[in-house]
């Protein structure tokens, strides 16, 4: 059967009878018993669970008919969680092989969120060991692959989470944004990826990195999708001091769009920069006003973010010693080692005003360049990587290489504020392509109405690789 | 620009509770010092009138009442399901102290 690609389409087929929600589950099975063995894009996989669920989804449309997706929003939508994300009874590794045999005793608030309003978990997806990486390579448990080309990398470090949502082994799929971490995979995978504002969405049961960056988000097949996901799981669960029931910004009857010359930089892809640029034509088509801005200190962002960040990471992963749950230290892979070392460094006596001082100062500036653009545009339209895919191996022999393929991403994360990822097509080499909007803090349905405009002006039609 | 040191390893692999191989302290020497070369750039910007940032939402001191919820609580059981280092209930732990000498 040929699997449903958007929630709508999903629920009708269910509601309808065209399929009930265990013969999805069928289906999705058997495509990933068949494709993940190449992929490696799931480190789990979990049938029983998954029939489980799915049986009770037929019970309830069978008892409630219509009105059980008005009561579950999500019902009988499949989804697979980055291995990042706490998942009770079901093994949690973050990648790494520290916790390759921990089973956690609760799940995250977003988990719960998305199982209470009738989501089908598969299984867990594959990133880059605790979310340490733009490729997906630095998985303990081998590299994802891009399902549109096998020799390239799905980006990370959400790598397996767009991967699955690439190659149709699931509907929807979670992923965590650092640095880039969402939208830089979803961007290589061509699918649509959404970091939300920090304080959002709650960090409550997900593996901690950089505590003032990580932000929690999810991947989709159209900005439809990404929306009704993110109406799940938004909002205070009091468990995430940093998660408040804001007041969202509504999208306005004529926008302007901000077209920031700090991200055209020297070295971007000549088709990345033609792609941005034909996107940008499209808003304005629609009645979209482009305006041009600017983000002086945006070439800050990368020294900024590569001292904030192992900072934090050093702290985070201070808790990994073996004693209460996890292998003990001596099982950390090479960039955890790294960037556990580089934070101690920057944090250690004598360097603290030297680098991290100076960085939150800069990072004050990133943020001020942030509300001086927002106050004369609703959103910024800006390449996501300045590469399309590049090739398996090709970064990974120098770390630093790696942390520069998160430029034109870790700005947005320092100044907190929601990034959407859109696909807009391909480039020549068949390797997808695509463009990020970015916002004021609590933008999102600002966001969601440009990316719906353009996916309606361009007539897009959700796709899977193969 | 300062110059990371092989000591400067050593020391920050001690901070971090990292056990380093003499190869792995080389490797790191290297990749380390390209980082933290790279990030001396920060030096060009001027910051003497800037207030640091450590965290975007504003929100400040916000407190829960201190009452024991079972839905953030882990069982005895749940606690230690992570192990299987227990004793008694409790988590066994490296010895800190060692037995005296000169008794």
């Amino acid at each position: 059967m040929d699997t449903p690609l958007t929630i709508k389409e999903t629920q009708e087929g269910l509601l309808k009878g065209k399929f009930t929600a265990v013969g999805l589950v069928d289906s999705y099975l058997e495509r990933i018993n068949k494709h993940n063995k190449d992929l490696n894009a799931f480190l789990a996989v979990c049938e029983e669970e998954a029939y489980k669920k799915a049986k009770e989804v037929d019970e309830r449309i069978k008892s409630l008919k219509e009105k059980a997706f008005t009561d579950f929003p999500l019902l009988g939508i499949t989804v697979s969680y980055k291995d990042l994300f706490l998942t009770k009874g079901v093994r949690t590794t973050a990648g790494s092989k520290v916790l390759q045999d921990y089973v956690p005793p609760y799940s995250a608030t977003v988990v719960e969120r998305l199982e209470k309003a009738g989501c089908i978990m598969l299984g867990k997806t594959n990133c880059d060991a605790w979310a340490h990486g733009a490729s997906g390579e630095n998985s303990d448990f081998g590299p994802t692959r891009n399902p549109w080309n096998k020799d390239f990398v799905p980006g990370g470090s959400s790598s397996g989470s767009a991967a699955s949502v690439a190659a149709n082994l699931t509907l929807i799929s979670t992923g965590t944004d650092t640095g880039g971490s969402i939208r830089q995979p979803a961007n290589f995978c061509g699918v649509v990826g959404l970091k939300p504002t920090y304080g959002a969405v709650s960090r409550y049961g997900i593996v901690a990195m950089g505590s003032s960056v990580d932000s929690i988000g999810h991947f989709s097949r159209s900005v439809e999708d990404s929306e009704a996901i993110f109406n799940v799981t938004k909002g205070e669960d009091g468990k995430d001091g940093t998660v408040k029931d804001a007041t969202f910004m509504a999208p306005k009857a004529k926008m302007r769009l901000g077209i920031p010359k700090e991200y055209f930089i020297e070295g971007l892809d000549k088709e990345v920069e033609k792609a941005v640029l034909a996107s940008s034509e499209v808003f304005k088509k629609e009645g979209v006003e482009l305006v041009d801005v600017s983000l002086p200190h945006t070439k800050y962002a990368i020294s900024v973010y590569y001292i904030v960040q192992p900072a934090e990471v050093s702290s985070n992963l201070g808790r990994y010693d073996g004693i209460r749950y996890g292998k003990d230290r001596g099982s950390f892979g090479a960039e955890a080692k790294r960037r556990i070392m580089l934070g101690s460094y920057v944090l250690s006596a004598g360097y603290y005003d030297a680098y991290y001082l100076k960085a939150q100062k800069v990072r004050s500036k990133i943020i001020k360049d942030f509300e001086g653009a927002f106050a004369k545009v609703d959103a910024i339209i800006a390449p996501v990587s300045p590469t399309p895919p590049f090739a398996l191996g090709e970064k990974s022999g120098s770390p630093l290489q790696m942390y520069l393929a998160d430029i034109l991403t870790v700005a947005g994360n320092l100044a907190g504020i929601p990034g959407l990822a859109v696909p807009s097509g391909f480039t020549k080499k068949g390797l997808p392509l695509g463009f990020q909007l970015l916002g004021p803090r609590f933008s999102e349905y600002v966001l969601f109405e440009l990316g719906k405009l353009y996916q309606k002006a361009t007539n897009y039609e959700p796709k899977a690789a193969f | 620009m300062s110059k990371l040191t092989k000591k400067d390893v050593e020391h920050v692999a001690r901070l971090s509770n990292l056990k380093l191989t003499p190869q792995e302290t080389e490797k790191y020497l290297k990749q380390l010092s390209e980082v933290i070369n790279y990030v001396e750039e920060l030096g060009e910007v001027d910051t003497s009138q800037t207030e640091p940032t450590s965290q975007t939402t504003g929100l400040e001191d916000r407190l829960r009442l201190d009452e024991v919820k079972a839905e953030r609580t882990l069982t005895k059981d749940e606690a230690l399901s992570g192990t299987d280092k227990t004793h008694n209930g409790y988590f066994v732990v490296p010895a800190i102290l060692e037995e005296r000498s000169d008794k």
